[in-house]
């Protein structure tokens, strides 16, 4: 696309060189654009007359049985075979095809290997990885008390049912705070040997939705859901419309979801039977139509309705899935899940316990060596960063370059993270930095030259720029392939105007679908925290 | 990074002295990208900031620069009847440009940077980019006689009454270039109008009424020393009767009163595409305006819904006037209207302004096209101005907000419905 425009400009120079020769010629210049307007014309007609030469050759193929073998006898190619699309695609069925968006190219993709690391001996579960929890839960084991796997570990007084449990068996050690005692961490050492608390489910088998409600939240299970709007852990008596569940993230660096779910097929499969159970509506589930090895556990679920997508980044975020199939109106309630949700879900059924083991991927140009580590939810990853880091002032993140959550280097995983990203920190002072990035680095925009950049770059932390009021339009509906005025909704958001905040679509948005447009935001605004703003006070308006 | 340091260490203190803080900042954030980094939400941010979106549209416009400054030479002699071909005496008009622009490039830029400045340490934030563009395009709309304190006045209006009023750089209602042009047009018309003002340097005489080429500055001989000793033609002497017949008059002017055969009388078609024809320094060549779009909408820094809807709607009108037909200048072909005045300059620079123009893609189609028509309908039935787009432009930044609203409101509309 962008060559294409290279080209488009350089031969509009050319033929501005000409028109200027031509008006240096003695005689000639008097009537430019008749002469151009001519040319044009003859072109035109030259095109329309090959097009309907084309047209009859192809009708008499047809005639002649010849085009019988799908053969293209026209001297064009089909819009298929320039854009090479259909056929690419690991489905038949239709594909939801977004071209609004953009993947960061970054450097540091994990390979698609599993290798082996030192257990993580600390593990922890972070209260902070939940929107709207209070800020002191109640935590229902004393320092020093034992846990098994799937033991509670501490609830939210707002929504006491649903309980969040221990990931790992061991001892509770530490319950971290940070400011006004608000709790950050509460951290288990885990045993060498792991013992799970056993869950019956063989009574479920005909149970009621709000049995099968009160299993999961009884179980830990419950939590790993989410509710939308606002992204929140759900609340028990809520029932939603639908269940969306994303099978692939397309964000940079992401793990992949292949990985995620071999060897739990059947595990995933039971859990979104069970999803299935929860709500009245469907579980439909979004897929990744350019993805040529896709997992059969996607491929064949069953029980589900499947949506195929396509498309850069956000195309595998749940929330524009959901908006481009069945979006979220006022008064709605959806829940969405992650891969990993409904496996651990699943695992309650299969395995009859409370089994948060996960592929982790370990990303980033920082690392010597990027890979997939085997373990559970909330590990500590100093081990996984042992002898990996290339260098010390790196920034390590839970999750992606976009939504993820800065971490200490001995810190723990995210709730619901299965991906560590590690880049460099960029509080450097660049000389001309804003005229001349000689040092490559990703850009939506064309003044930054990435095509002359390798494929994949290194990005550092560094913001390009400073902060400043919204100038530029048009660039965040680049990346949000969305039908929202995203600019208009931020700004009805700063000045607190609740009724335009409703009609702009507040509703379908969470932090990680604008995230983008944060990125590419030219004024450096906080797009995230701006639109948690504005959805904290949707909420509190009821 | 020893020089890093150094700047560092000069860097004056925030609260004794705000002015020379902010001073400080803005030359220091020139010179230097800050070391910050993300702290909430994202980790990795777009290498696009607003000095680089800002310094794209000044080089864009850097080819009606160097043009703008031969062609006030250029038209300066052609006046008097000296070095008439394009590229002779090129050296004179070169310097003559240069000694007409210069000045009127540093007024606009120290008083407009000036006022910013200032309220940047008032309101204690970093200084912002918005002049940037407004003090390198003030210069480009001006016509190249423009006195000093006049231009002084209507940036330091623009900047106060039309941006700082408003909030500064991204919350103004209007243009600030083009309000500073409407400034000039309306406080003085007087000196600001007629046909000798798009021409550099020429002055009338009191008795005899007739039209002199104006005495040269001190600078104008201190060149012709150089040129001198280095056997070239010089600028000699002032006072040059103007040839007869010339009168300065745009291409616009002539349109408005004669019709498209008073134009080509005057000059013909390629010297009006190629913008060897008076008026204002920048606006007056065609190609390199194009030029300027289109590096803007390759760079993807400016709309190509606006410059193209405007195009259309331009084109729209000037067919409709042909078809409606009852003065001279209607009767004018739709598309010789391309060849007269500043349509591509305003298209390139002014209308496609993020802020002043409408905000939705949808709305920049209308926003374009009605500029386009509008300013067509200003230029051709307009009895007082015979060129549209400055007040056309101003016209749809007032109505952008509204058009933006319906937008949105269809937008929201459409939510509802959806629910229902």
């Amino acid at each position: 696309m962008k060559k294409w425009s290279v080209k488009l400009g350089f031969l509009s120079i050319l033929m501005l060189a000409g028109l200027s020769a031509n008006a240096q010629s003695p005689d000639g210049g008097s009537s430019n654009l008749l002469v151009a307007f001519i040319a044009f014309l003859v072109f035109i007609l030259l095109v329309v007359i090959v097009m309907v030469s084309d047209r009859l050759m192809r009708v008499t193929a047809i005639q002649t049985g010849a085009d019988k073998t799908g053969v293209n006898y026209s001297i064009f190619p089909n819009l298929e075979e320039i854009f090479a699309s259909s056929n690419l695609f690991t489905t038949t069925e239709p594909v939801i095809r977004l071209k609004k968006g953009y993947n960061i190219p970054l450097e540091g993709e994990a390979e698609k290997v599993e290798k082996e690391t030192t257990e993580a001996v600390r593990y922890a579960i972070k209260p902070t990885d939940f929107e709207g929890m209070s800020p002191i839960p109640k935590v229902v084991v004393e320092i020093g008390e034992n846990v098994e796997a799937g033991d509670a570990l501490f609830y939210d007084k707002k929504n006491p049912e649903v309980v969040f449990c221990s990931p790992v068996s061991g001892q509770l050690i530490e319950v971290n705070r940070g400011e006004k005692r608000r709790i950050i961490e509460i951290v288990i050492l885990a045993d060498k040997v792991q013992t799970y608390r056993s869950v019956e489910t063989s009574n479920l088998e005909a149970a009621s939705r709000e049995e099968l409600v009160g299993f999961l939240a009884t179980n830990g299970a419950f939590a790993f859901l989410r509710q939308r709007p606002y992204n929140i852990v759900p609340e028990v008596n809520a029932v939603p419309a639908n269940i969306f569940v994303s099978t692939f993230n397309s964000a940079p660096l992401a793990a992949c979801s292949n990985m995620a779910v071999a060897g739990n097929e059947a595990a995933f499969q039971q859990g979104l039977e069970i999803l299935a159970k929860l709500t009245v509506g469907n579980v439909h589930l979004g897929l990744n139509a350019a993805d040529t090895d896709i997992s059969s556990a996607f491929t064949d679920a069953t029980g589900v309705e499947k949506h195929w997508f396509a498309g850069p980044h956000p195309a595998g975020n749940v929330g524009i899935q959901i908006h481009q199939t069945v979006p979220i109106n006022k008064g709605d309630i959806v829940w969405t899940a992650d891969i990993n949700a409904v496996i651990v879900i699943g695992r309650l059924f299969t395995e009859g316990r409370f089994n948060t083991e996960r592929v982790v991927a370990l990303t980033g140009a920082e690392l010597n060596s990027t890979h997939y580590v085997r373990t559970h939810q909330g590990a500590n990853i100093e081990g996984f960063l042992a002898d990996n880091l290339r260098n010390e002032h790196v920034r390590v993140v839970s999750g992606d370059v976009l939504t993820g959550t800065t971490i200490p280097k001995n810190g723990y995983l995210g709730f619901f993270d299965n991906h560590v990203t590690v880049l460099e920190e960029g509080d450097y002072y660049e000389m001309f930095g804003w005229m001349a990035p000689i040092k490559p680095r990703p850009s939506i925009s064309n003044t930054i030259p990435t095509f002359l950049y390798p494929e994949k770059m290194v990005a550092d932390t560094n913001t390009h720029g400073e902060k400043r009021a919204f100038v530029v339009t048009g660039q965040y509906e680049s990346v949000l392939p969305m039908d929202v005025y995203p600019q208009h909704l931020f700004k009805s958001i700063i000045v607190n105007d609740l009724e335009r905040m409703e009609g702009l679509g507040i509703y379908e948005l969470v932090e990680e679908d604008v995230a983008l447009c944060e990125f590419a935001c030219t004024s450096k605004q906080d797009i995230q925290a701006i639109l948690r703003e504005g959805l904290n006070m949707m909420r509190d308006q009821g | 990074m020893k020089l890093l340091d150094f700047i560092k260490s000069i860097e004056p203190d925030k609260k004794n002295s705000p002015l020379l803080h902010t001073l400080f900042d803005g030359f220091f954030t020139f010179a230097y990208a800050p070391n910050h980094v993300t702290e909430s939400g994202v980790h990795v941010r777009d290498g696009m900031d607003l000095k680089r979106t800002m310094i794209h549209v000044v080089l864009a416009m850097q080819l009606c620069y160097l043009f703008g400054t031969y062609n006030i030479g250029h038209q300066h002699f052609a006046a008097i009847g000296e070095h008439t071909a394009l590229l002779s005496g090129f050296h004179l008009k070169l310097v003559h440009g240069l000694i007409k622009l210069l000045p009127l490039f540093i007024v606009a830029n120290v008083v407009g940077l000036g006022i910013e400045f200032w309220y940047a340490a008032k309101k204690g934030h970093g200084i912002e980019e918005g002049f940037l563009v407004s003090g390198a395009l003030i210069p480009l709309i001006m016509p190249p006689d423009t006195p000093l304190w006049m231009l002084a006045m209507s940036v330091a209006f623009a900047v106060i009454i039309g941006k700082e009023a408003f909030g500064g750089t991204g919350m103004n209602i209007l243009n600030i270039a083009l309000l500073s042009r409407v400034f000039i047009f309306f406080a003085y018309p007087t000196e600001i109008s007629g046909d000798s003002v798009w021409i550099s340097n020429i002055i009338q005489d009191e008795e005899t009424r007739q039209y002199l080429g104006g005495n040269y500055s001190f600078v104008h001989g201190l060149f012709d020393w150089v040129f001198n000793s280095v056997g070239w033609a010089t600028f000699g002497e002032g006072g040059k009767a103007v040839i007869d017949g010339y009168t300065g008059a745009t291409p616009l002017a002539l349109a408005s009163k004669g019709g498209w055969a008073a134009v080509t009388e005057q000059y013909s078609t390629s010297q009006m595409f190629w913008g060897t024809i008076p008026g204002s320094i920048g606006e007056t060549s065609k190609p390199l305006a194009i030029i300027g779009a289109l590096a803007l909408v390759g760079l993807g820094i400016a709309s190509w819904r606006v410059m193209l809807s405007m195009v259309i709607g331009c084109a729209v009108m000037g067919m409709i006037f042909n078809v409606w037909d009852v003065t001279l200048f209607m009767d004018v072909p739709w598309y010789y209207q391309f060849y007269m005045g500043s349509f591509f300059f305003a298209m390139a620079f002014m209308a496609t302004d993020p802020v002043t123009a409408a905000s939705t893609n949808r709305g920049k189609w209308i926003y374009g096209f009605l500029i386009g028509a509008i300013g067509l309908i200003i230029r051709v039935i307009n009895p007082a101005y015979p060129e549209g787009w400055m007040l056309s432009i101003l016209l749809l930044n007032v109505f952008a907000p509204l058009i933006d609203y319906y937008v949105i409101e269809a937008n929201i509309k459409r939510r509802m419905n959806r629910a229902a």
